[in-house]
């Protein structure tokens, strides 16, 4: 008496636009013939705003702001109550994406995942998701199956013009030290071809040490998503580390250039994002790392589009 | 031994009745036995000297035309066995006349014989040159990446202690997913918490092979199982492993081995995405995007971001080919955008492990290196390493690019022409497109001909005479010849350049086989001219006849090729001397047999015998040479003789030819000689005219025949045919000849067989071939060995013709013929008494008979008669001979009255 059942959508990628339809088919596959009392599906798109157990204290006081903000809601029947015939059964289906009144459909973006407690803050995460219902009658188990379709936000009309960003490293332009001449001496130049980045094109730059008192043990790129949560009363906000890639290991060549080249995740990156509930910005953080293990970091915000 | 054909032979032949007639007559008359006594011809023959007078049979004796007095036993060539045809060992070429009997034209089989044999002639010659010839192909410098592979593990070894620091399992390096649950602050990056780090120590070398192969294996197994992330997993931390330089020796070895895992893993997913490209159907195999179905671009772009999202440096380098796959695979936005991996691997700061990341994540980017290389300039040696290092189809495939940048480069920092040797080098192994090869040609030898020093000079022309040989026609190697002798004439720069020389002769002959073309060319013998010392020019000489035997199929009469090909030869005669070793002296022979094998004039039998005399008097060292010449002239001979119209002048060259074939050892064409002689006689006319004047040919037939006879002793039995089956065919023939009335002629030949018959049933015999250097042709006595059986087939043989001659006396018994019985009764007598054992009773008794026959009407002569009886006493006197002295008693003297 065993059946599966599975959305399976027409486009590999799973990527949609506002404005286009998702299409795709239900299929049933079953060894003999199965009774049901009506096949639904249900599309839904949510920004899930999540508290964590130490925040709430905080934001109790604007508990309505974290509540999920529903983007797109629709429902349709596929079949109605009866019966599937024995066999591969598909059962096309079609939404059309589009948002009622003046709500915007954001991008999706996977922000920290819910059933993780451990962050402090809250996260915003836009999802898109399909559920399949197949009701049945007594004595078996209702079926049911989500699939997760990819929003991407229409691109944006206006040219992104690249402006390199030139930055020099040396213990004088660090902030936030503590003995600020112990610090041993260097200098590492280069620079970042944008801070306005396209989001399906890589970060890319160049990067010079050129000197270096203290051998270096490795240089790295720290993608940095900074999560803000609120309403009009007030705020959080919080940072946390998307991915951290390395670009140099060890004691690299003076005075030649070392590429800055990083691609930006899918799913953990949006075009950046601001709402009146939350907002969803990036930020890179160049780290250097020297043998000593002294830290030293220089932060660039970044704008991301989808062009 | 029992002989199959002659049975039926007898049988239908009228001799069938003749055996029972004689056998009727013999009861009746004298009842013969017919034995042989034993003789040792050699102490005889000692005791004949003195006195050889007093033997005196009156009839021609059939064994003495051949006076061979070395009876010593041979053994080896012609065992019972061994079919003549084949019997010829491989060291020995094969007779040219051995498929006589099946009718084709000995001169055609020559080609034959010398298609199957030349291959193994110069096979050791050939396994070497094939070896050299890869080894060329490869070029010195170039190495394959199996045998480099070898190479460097077995180099790189270490006795020290070494450790793997794996991390594994929940692992957190390579996925952002888990990424972002990090509960570090992302202030100390540095610091990571791994989930189980997992550290072997103290591991040997080869525990440290067998764990990484053990990791090899559970990447496939990860692999074939589903479990992608877990063999990305696998991959990453193999790779990482790489960063370790602590114990630096191993280094190279533990490079070769990781990257083993990489390329496994590269190919897993290659072959993962092609397969889903290939659904539905298979790409074409120029396939644009559009051709590739979206999972599998879904697929690519998924491993693209996997491993852009690995944190280390290193792993994700190493794993870039792979993502590089993705990318070419689906046509991607991002591959334009990626920096030079050779720019990314300044990011490593070990300087070891980043020369061994380059060499790695160089193998797929040749050509941007090869851009990066024309952008620097004038940088030879960096060029040089390219295309010596570099794939020579990929060199090939831009041949005319480098020849630009190899003009432009700076000629101070590395000589050009060493740069146009390694490109040189690059285009044997691979061909460069078909349109550039004569520019290319062109423009390199342009520059190769300017070389001042002869020693760069030839070096670089032996390169790039492999490549002239291979695309071009015998026109451009004929001037690259040209050129190089022009170069290497003056102040004998020959003299120190003969291994290079040699292997432009080398080159040259493995591309030219047509010996017509090669010696057409105006410059290929003033080249071999250069080959001033003697060894180098035999070992030459030597190649070329090597190679000549293995590709020349057809026998040729081109005299071009004549005429150098006999010079050739002539130098590796002439360079035979007292002190070359009998094995150097028998290769050289080989060679040159070869050659004289492959000469064929076709119908015009004198030029070829012109040759062959021209070639004695030029190889007259080498006596398989000889051989080999003798066997040429009897196949000359086979095919002459029959063109002669004088039948009896055809008989007596088939003996002879057959005789000069014995004394040659040419086996199988004695065989045919003798058998055509034997097939020819029923064809000899009664009378011929000799000087216009008609006569009888009947004397000549019986010289002819008791010649033929003699000779027969020593002709080996035939393998395939009866015992004495000669002997039996001549008989046969003479029997059904239709001789001229009254004449004796018939029954002389019978007994005169007699004899034959007696010197064949010895132990040793009286005379045989002589021995010539290795090779030992047996007669019947080594091959039968004094059988019993050969023995009784002998005396069965005898019986058969006294029966037959005694049945001819008797037919003569009327009054006008009783002179002739008398005569033939007294010459049966004769070889009865030289041959018989007169110690058995009934042949006495036929002795006595016979004598009272011959005397029964007075008309023999007396003297001899006495004489024939002073014989009789004088054998008598001997130690074993009493006997005989019973029989004289009974012999009476008849007076004149």
């Amino acid at each position: 008496m065993s059946v599966t059942l599975d959305i399976r959508l027409k486009r590999a990628n799973k990527v949609y636009h506002e404005g286009e339809s998702v299409a795709g088919v239900v299929l049933l596959v079953c060894k003999e013939a199965v009774q049901h009392h009506g096949i639904t599906l249900n599309m839904e798109g949510l920004v899930n705003l999540q508290l964590s157990s130490k925040s709430v204290g905080v934001f109790e006081a604007f508990y309505n702001s974290v509540k999920p903000i529903q983007l797109i809601s629709s429902n349709v029947e596929v079949a109605k109550a009866g019966k599937i015939p024995a066999g591969k059964t598909e059962i096309p289906f079609e939404f059309p994406l589009s948002t009622k009144g003046n709500k915007v459909l954001y991008e999706t973006y996977h922000g920290v995942f819910v059933n993780i407690q451990v962050t402090d803050l809250p996260v915003s995460s836009p999802q898109y998701t399909l559920r399949c219902d197949m009701k049945r009658p007594l004595l078996a188990k209702d079926l049911s199956r989500n699939c997760e379709f990819i929003v991407h936000s229409q691109p944006q009309k206006a040219k992104v013009v690249p402006t390199p960003v030139n930055f020099t490293i040396t213990p004088a332009t660090l902030q936030n030290t503590r003995e600020r001449s112990l610090l041993p001496k260097f200098l590492v130049r280069g620079h970042l071809d944008a801070t306005s980045c396209v989001i399906s094109r890589p970060l890319s730059g160049e990067l010079v040490v050129e000197n270096s008192e203290v051998p270096i043990k490795s240089i790295e790129l720290q993608l940095v998503r900074v999560e803000t949560c609120g309403c009009a009363e007030g705020y959080a906000r919080d940072a946390t580390e998307i991915q951290n890639i390395q670009i140099a290991e060890g004691d690299v060549c003076h005075g030649l250039p070392i590429p800055v080249y990083m691609v930006f995740p899918r799913l953990f990156t949006c075009p950046t994002l601001e709402t009146t509930n939350f907002k969803v910005e990036f930020e890179v953080n160049v780290v250097i790392v020297l043998h000593d293990d002294h830290l030293i970091t220089e932060n660039f915000p970044l704008k991301l589009c989808r062009v | 031994m029992k002989c199959p054909r002659c049975p039926v032979a007898f049988c239908q032949s009228p001799w069938g009745s003749v055996v029972i007639v004689a056998k009727y007559i013999c009861s009746i008359l004298f009842a013969v036995i017919v034995r042989s006594r034993v003789r040792s011809y050699h102490t005889e023959l000692q005791r004949c000297r003195p006195e050889a007078a007093l033997v005196e049979f009156g009839d021609y004796h059939p064994l003495k035309p051949i006076m061979v007095t070395d009876t010593k036993t041979r053994r080896g060539a012609r065992k019972g066995s061994t079919s003549s045809s084949s019997s010829s060992s491989s060291s020995v070429p094969p007779d040219p006349l051995s498929s006589m009997l099946d009718g084709t034209d000995p001169l055609s089989m020559f080609a034959a014989a010398s298609a199957t044999e030349a291959p193994a002639m110069s096979h050791s010659g050939s396994a070497a040159k094939r070896r050299e010839k890869e080894e060329e192909a490869v070029g010195q410098d170039f190495e394959l990446w199996s045998s480099k592979r070898g190479e460097i593990l077995a180099r790189f070894t270490t006795t020290e202690r070494l450790s793997i620091n794996l991390f594994m399992g929940s692992d957190q390096g390579s996925n952002p997913r888990s990424d972002a649950s990090r509960t570090d602050s992302f202030l100390c990056i540095c610091v990571r918490v791994q989930g189980s780090q997992k550290e072997l120590l103290n591991l040997s070398q080869q525990d440290y092979a067998n764990r990484i192969e053990e990791l090899n294996q559970s990447l496939k197994e990860a692999w074939a199982s589903d479990q992608k992330v877990k063999a990305l997993k696998i991959v990453i931390q193999c790779s990482k492993l790489l960063s370790d330089t602590s114990v630096i020796q191993f280094y190279p070895s533990k490079f070769v081995l990781i990257t083993d895992i990489l390329d496994t893993f590269g190919r897993l997913v290659y072959d993962r995405i092609w397969t889903m490209c290939s659904d539905p159907r298979p790409l074409p195999d120029s396939f644009t995007v559009d051709d590739v179905n979206d999972t599998a671009k879904e697929t690519c772009l998924n491993w693209f971001f996997k491993i852009a999202s690995i944190r280390e440096l290193l792993p994700r380098l190493y794993l870039f080919p792979t993502a590089q796959i993705c990318l070419k695979k689906k046509k991607n936005r991002y591959s334009g955008d990626a920096p030079s991996l050779t720019a990314m691997i300044r990011g490593i700061g070990d300087p070891l492990v980043a020369a061994y990341a380059r060499a790695y994540l160089c193998r797929p980017l040749l050509t941007e290196m090869m851009e990066r290389c024309k952008k620097l300039g004038n940088n030879a040696l960096l060029l040089n390493s390219v295309m010596r290092a570099f794939r020579p189809e990929f060199v090939a495939a831009r041949a005319t690019d480098f020849i630009g940048m190899i003009k432009e480069s700076d000629e101070a920092g590395f000589p050009k022409h060493l740069l146009f040797g390694s490109l040189g080098r690059s285009l044997t192994c691979a061909d460069p497109p078909e349109s550039e090869r004569l520019t290319i040609l062109n423009e390199a030898w342009k520059v190769v001909t300017k070389v001042r020093s002869p020693q760069d000079y030839i070096n670089c022309a032996e390169i790039w005479v492999e490549f002239t040989c291979r695309h071009f026609s015998k026109r451009e190697i004929n001037t690259v010849l040209a050129d190089i002798i022009k170069h290497m004439t003056p102040d004998r720069a020959f003299e120190d350049a003969y291994p290079q020389l040699q292997s432009v002769i080398g080159k040259v002959l493995a591309y030219f086989h047509d010996f017509s073309v090669l010696f057409s060319m105006e410059r290929f013998l003033p080249f071999l001219d250069m080959f001033q010392k003697d060894s180098v020019r035999v070992e030459v000489c030597r190649s070329i006849m090597e190679i000549f035997i293995r590709h020349q199929k057809e026998p040729t009469r081109d005299p071009v090729i004549l005429n150098a090909m006999l010079h050739i030869c002539k130098t590796m005669h002439d360079s035979v001397n007292a002190l070359t070793l009998e094995d150097e002296k028998r290769s050289l022979a080989l060679l040159i047999i070869g050659f004289i094998r492959m000469v064929s004039f076709g119908r015009d039998f004198e030029q070829q015998l012109s040759f062959c005399v021209e070639a004695r008097a030029t190889f007259c060292n080498l006596e398989p040479v000889l051989v080999q010449l003798i066997h040429a002239c009897a196949a000359y001979s086979f095919i002459t003789i029959p063109s002669l119209s004088s039948i009896l002048s055809r008989l007596s060259l088939y003996l002879l030819s057959g005789q000069v074939a014995l004394a040659n050892q040419c086996l199988s064409q004695a065989d045919a000689f003798l058998n055509t002689a034997v097939s020819l006689l029923p064809e000899v006319p009664r009378s011929i005219s000799v000087e216009g004047k008609l006569r009888s040919s009947e004397s000549f037939l019986l010289d002819f025949i008791n010649n033929f006879l003699a000779t027969l002793l020593v002709v080996p039995d035939h393998p395939e045919h009866g015992v004495l089956y000669l002997v039996r065919d001549l008989l046969n023939k003479v029997q059904n000849y239709t001789w001229e009335d009254n004449s004796d002629a018939k029954v002389r030949v019978f007994i005169s067989a007699l004899p034959l018959l007696a010197a064949m049933s010895q132990e040793t015999f009286h005379y045989s071939i002589p021995k010539e250097g290795f090779y030992v042709m047996d007669s019947n006595e080594t091959l039968y060995g004094g059988d019993p059986k050969f023995l009784s087939e002998i005396n069965k043989l005898c019986e058969t013709l006294i029966g037959q001659i005694l049945d001819n006396l008797k037919a003569l018994s009327r009054d006008e013929s009783t002179r002739r019985q008398g005569a033939l009764a007294f010459s049966l007598l004769g070889v009865l008494l030289a041959h018989g054992d007169l110690r058995n009773q009934k042949l006495s008794q036929l002795v006595v008979n016979l004598w009272n026959l011959s005397h029964k009407h007075g008309c023999c002569d007396t003297r001899v008669s006495v004489r024939t009886l002073e014989y009789i006493k004088h054998q008598a006197q001997q130690a074993d001979m009493a006997h005989l002295s019973d029989t004289v008693q009974r012999l009476a003297l008849q007076s004149r009255t």
